[in-house]
Order: C-alpha cells, then structure tokens, then sequence
C-alpha cells in the first residue's frame, strides 16, 4: 500500500510512474497536454525548433491566440503569425483560430480538450484554472512548454498541499470569486508559495464548476502551483458529453498529510474588493463605496464564463451604465458569446450601453480593448490589479466578482446590486 | 560561477508586470525588453545599470504571470545574479530554464544596502558584500537543478537526452 496521499500528490505519481510521491521530491512526468498563446508560444515554438525533433504529440499541443488577438498591431500579427504557421506545419489539432477562439483557460475546459486527472502545464500562468475540473495544471515558462512540446515531459518539485475547508452558506451576493479574494487576503500573495491549493467542504460542493474554475484560476494569486477541487456529481454532471477523452478521478486519502488545514465559515466572506496593488489588499464592498470609477471591465479567464455573464446582465438589466463609466464586457468563448445572444443577454448589455468585445484578453493585462489613462480607476473582474497592469502606471484596478463590477459601472463607484 | 556588481535594492513582491510591463511583450527580443525592464517601478534602473549588477529583494520577488520574458529583461540587461529572501515559483523555474543565477538568502537580503559591492561564488553560495566585509552563505541548488544549470539550461539537458535516445534507438 502507498502511503496516503493528496489527490495533487497522486496525480503526479501516476505521471511520474511511481505508486507513491513525497513533497519536495524532484520527479519527470508524462503530460497529457501542453498550452501556449500569442505571447508564449513564438518563444516556446523556437525552443522545439532549437531541440530539433518536432512535437511529441500534435493532438496534445494546445495553441490559442488570446492575448492580442485579433491582432493589436504589427507585431502582434507578427506574433500570432509565427504561431499560426507552426500549428499548420506540425499538424497541431488544437489550434484555435480567431473566431474560433476563445480566453484560454475558458476555452480548454469547455471544449473539453482537458479533463479531471489530467496533468498539465502551459505557457501562463492561469494554466492552473483546470484544477477546477480535478487536473492538476500548472503555469510554467516558455522553455519549459517548449520542451514539454517537444517530449512530452516535465520536471516538477511535489508540492505540499494546503486544504482549505469552507463551510456553511454564503452570504447574499457573495459568489466563488469573493471565496478566492476572501482566502488571498486571508493568506497573502505568497500565503501559498509553492503549494497546491485543495478546495473542499459544503460551500464548495455547491458551487457550480463555472464558480470552481473561478477559484482555481486565482492560486497563483496567492502563489500556489495549483489550486484543486475533487470530481463530484456536480462535475460529473457538467463533464459528461464534453470530454473528449475518458478520465480519470483523484480523491484525496482522508488520513492524507496535508501543510495546514485552513477551516473557513462561509458566512464571513462577504462581497470582497481587492484595492490596488495586490489581490490580498482586500476589502468588504461595504467599506469600497467612496471609490469612483472611469471604467468597469467584464470578463476574463476568472470571470467570463455564462455564469458570470449572467450575474452582470441580472444588474444591468433595465439600468444603464453611469454616463461617467465605460463599461466594457467580454464573453471569454464563442461558445459563451453565442449563450448571451442566445439567452438575451446581448440586448441587455447593449441597452445598457456597455461595449461588447469579440472574445479576448484584452483589457485584462493591459493590451488593448480598454486601456487607462493616468490615474483612471477600474473595477474589473480579472485576476490582477498590479501597478500598471490595465493601463498607465499611476492607474488604479480595483477586483471583484461580475455582479460587484455591474453594479459599480451603473452607480458610477464600486457597489452592490442592492445598492441601486 | 563567480558575479560582482553593484547593489539595486527593492521590496518585496516584485511583480511580473513591473519587471517586464505587458506594452512591450508584442516582442521577444532580449535587447528590446532590457530597454523597460524594471521601467514601471524604477525608472533609472535601465540607465544606470552596468553589466555585472546584481539585484537583492525581499520575499516573493517575480510574482505574477508566466512571461519568461521577465528573467530574459533582467538578463539582458546585464544583471548578473537576483538575491532575494524568496522567489515566486514560475520565475524560479524560468529562471534556471534560460539560465539566470539566482540565490535564496535571507540573512543577506537583510544586511546589504543598495550601492553596496557584492562578490558572488554561485558555486559556493557564498556572498561577499565588499562594501561592508559581511559574508552570507546561500542555500544550494538540490542536484537535479544543479545539473540542469550544468548543462547549460533545460534546451542543452533536452537535446543530449533526445540525442542518447535516439543512439539508443
Ligand atoms: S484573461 Fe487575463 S489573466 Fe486570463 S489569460 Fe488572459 S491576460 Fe491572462
């Protein structure tokens, strides 16, 4: 019998071809997939030219053009070019091609090109989104996707794994993105610097796995490595037809050696912002209020999913955004978009007087769609609000969930829905 | 490896997106990015830095996004060695990946004083701040690592292994 394990610690063993793993341990594991975007991929792609062997796998290899795509600029089209050519050279079959893309990290969970049990890595770092789904998917550099392109294979150091427990309900008009704000405040930036982060107890279970790859993005934020969530009926539910693989479920051992167990009452965690210029700096909506924005942005890897598309519309509906205030949605896939026309929620945004984007990073890190001039505040549902991160550097990003964004861009500073 | 440059000193959680802003990563070439590194946060850093310098920071130093693009800035910029009390994981990997020494010591991060000279034997993990006499020892890379810096980076390390298999084969 191995030793009892984490669901982090035995993914990575049955990668690595080992019945057990310890934390600290360094290992090479097999990978089931391996992601790069605009940015990332021409540094990868010179990489695997340089090794010289082509790529292990050309149905493993995950290329999306989201971050300045459609193309910016010159050099963006430079870029995305570079990786457009290499995907047609080696066969790549999971190249996404402007208007069939979507956000990354958005777009691999829905399509069903990742699953539970996977193993994972890709060229950024929100790479560790599909631990919603029960992967264990890590960001790595552009050498490292490189080489993974090339042979299938990564190094990896076995993390600790802290688990943090949430119980009880939540409060009204919390969601998952307030949980993940609530814990990096709670924990810091670097509270779980190399560590795999495990999210369980009641309030988890009934989240819906839109609200898990929410939280899942956001470990990096407090540095983790990943951020994982067990299969359950709710992901079996979501899962089922989508995968394009049979997978397979990891639970973790209950007499499993865990860092620290972090025990959270749900009811404490109360709409939460995160100031400038960390996600810990964390703050109650409630206390927010005096904030005035010049911009409220939609979207993202975190929140771009139907899920949150929804939320916003349910605050925009029959209200219009502050004449002050640019309000700018992003539907994270094509699949998402084609769900608001489907649903509505198009007009509602659009009556509204919001700016709907084609799916794309975007505003996000700063590129383009929405970028802010010397000391514009932002209230964004994205993940980062670093010194600079949308837009001139004295620029001010303020985070919190889509339904906090919404009902900021029509009060014109940060708010509640039941603010207005 | 030996290293001996002049201290830039900074805080904790150094950024990704101050080291390397995303405006300017609509390119890859190491000369380009070395003209903004660290632009958001110090603006006089790219003028004053001389190849050889070295970098101390507090806890967390390259937290943020993946952009390897963020050790290649420092790189190209002629900046030697990073000291700092911890790094973020992703930059610590990159890091090694393309072949930028870095070093975990606290005690040092503590004691040396931007301006200050250092002497750095990465070899060792001893470091020399000159300016004061203190000496700091550096905790040491585990094997695995050491080899791949060895080697020359994870590329080298991936080609001889490619080579060997397919000799093999
Ligand atoms: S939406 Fe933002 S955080 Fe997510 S992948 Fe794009 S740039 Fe990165």
């Amino acid at each position: 019998m191995a030793r009892p394990m984490t669901m982090a610690e035995k993914i990575l063993a049955d990668h690595a071809g080992l019945t057990e793993v310890v934390p600290g341990q360094l290992i090479e594991c097999d990978l089931d997939g391996v992601l790069a975007n605009d940015i990332t991929a021409p540094i990868a792609i010179k990489t695997v030219r340089e090794i010289g062997a082509g790529v292990f796998d050309p149905t493993k290899i995950f290329l999306v053009p989201d971050h300045y795509s459609p193309n910016k600029d010159i050099k963006s089209a430079e870029q995305t070019k570079v990786t457009r050519d290499f995907a047609h050279e080696m066969g790549i079959t999971h190249y996404f091609e402007q208007g069939c893309m979507g956000i990354e990290h958005a777009l691999l969970p829905e399509k069903g090109i990742v699953g539970p049990g996977d193993l994972i890595i890709g060229a950024d770092s929100h790479t560790c989104t599909y631990g919603g789904i029960g992967a264990f998917s890590t960001g790595v550099g552009s050498t490292d996707a490189g080489v993974g392109m090339a042979t299938g294979r990564a190094w990896f150091k076995v993390p600790e794994t802290i688990r943090f427990e949430v119980e009880g309900e939540l409060p009204a008009g919390a969601s998952a993105k307030d949980i993940i704000l609530y814990v990096i405040g709670k924990i810091g930036v670097d509270g779980a610097l190399y560590c795999a982060m495990e999210f369980a107890g009641s309030t988890i279970r009934n989240l819906s796995v839109e609200g898990r790859l929410t939280i899942a993005n956001m470990a990096i934020e407090a540095g983790g490595k990943a951020g994982l969530f067990e299969v359950d009926d709710v992901a079996r539910k979501w899962l089922e037809g989508r995968t394009e693989r049979p997978y397979r479920e990891y639970h973790s051992d209950p007499d499993a050696t865990y860092k620290q167990v972090i025990k959270i009452d749900a009811a404490d965690i109360v709409p939460q912002v995160s100031w400038p210029h960390l996600p810990s700096n964390t703050h109650p909506v409630a206390e927010s209020r005096s904030v005035k924005i010049d911009q409220a942005v939609i979207g993202s890897c975190t929140n771009g999913r139907i899920e949150d598309m929804r939320a916003a519309a349910e605050v925009l509906r029959g209200r219009t955004v502050d004449p002050n205030v640019r309000c700018i949605v992003i539907p994270a896939t094509q699949g998402v978009w084609l769900q608001c026309v489907h649903e509505g929620l198009m007009d509602v945004f659009i009556n509204a007087h919001c700016v709907v984007s084609t799916p794309t990073c975007g505003p996000c890190l700063g590129g383009y769609m929405g970028i802010l001039a010397a000391g514009e505040k932002c209230v964004s549902s994205t993940n980062r609000n670093f010194v600079g991160r949308m837009g001139d550097p004295t620029s001010e990003v303020y985070l919190a969930s889509p339904a906090v964004c919404a009902a900021s861009a029509v009060a014109g500073h940060i708010a509640l829905p039941s603010d207005l | 490896m030996k290293f001996n440059g002049t201290v830039f000193r900074y805080g904790r959680d150094i950024d990704t997106d101050v080291i390397i802003p995303a405006r300017y990563l609509n390119t890859s070439d190491p000369a380009e990015l070395a003209k903004h590194c660290l632009e958001d946060l110090d603006t006089t850093f790219v003028k004053r830095v001389k190849p050889g310098d070295i970098i101390v920071a507090e806890e967390n130093f390259g937290c943020g996004s993946s952009r390897e693009h963020a050790p290649v800035a420092i790189k190209a910029a002629g900046v030697s060695v990073v000291i700092a009390k911890s790094f973020a994981r992703i930059f610590y990997r990159n890091a090694i990946n393309i072949g930028l020494p870095i070093m975990e010591c606290p005690e040092a991060v503590d004691a040396i004083h931007e301006g200050d000279v250092v002497d750095v034997d990465a070899d060792t993990g001893v470091i020399t701040d000159e300016t004061t006499g203190a000496t700091f020892q550096a905790q040491p890379f585990p094997p695995f690592i050491q080899e791949i810096i060895n080697e020359g980076g994870l590329v080298a390390r991936t080609k001889r292994l490619m080579a060997q298999k397919n000799a093999e084969a």
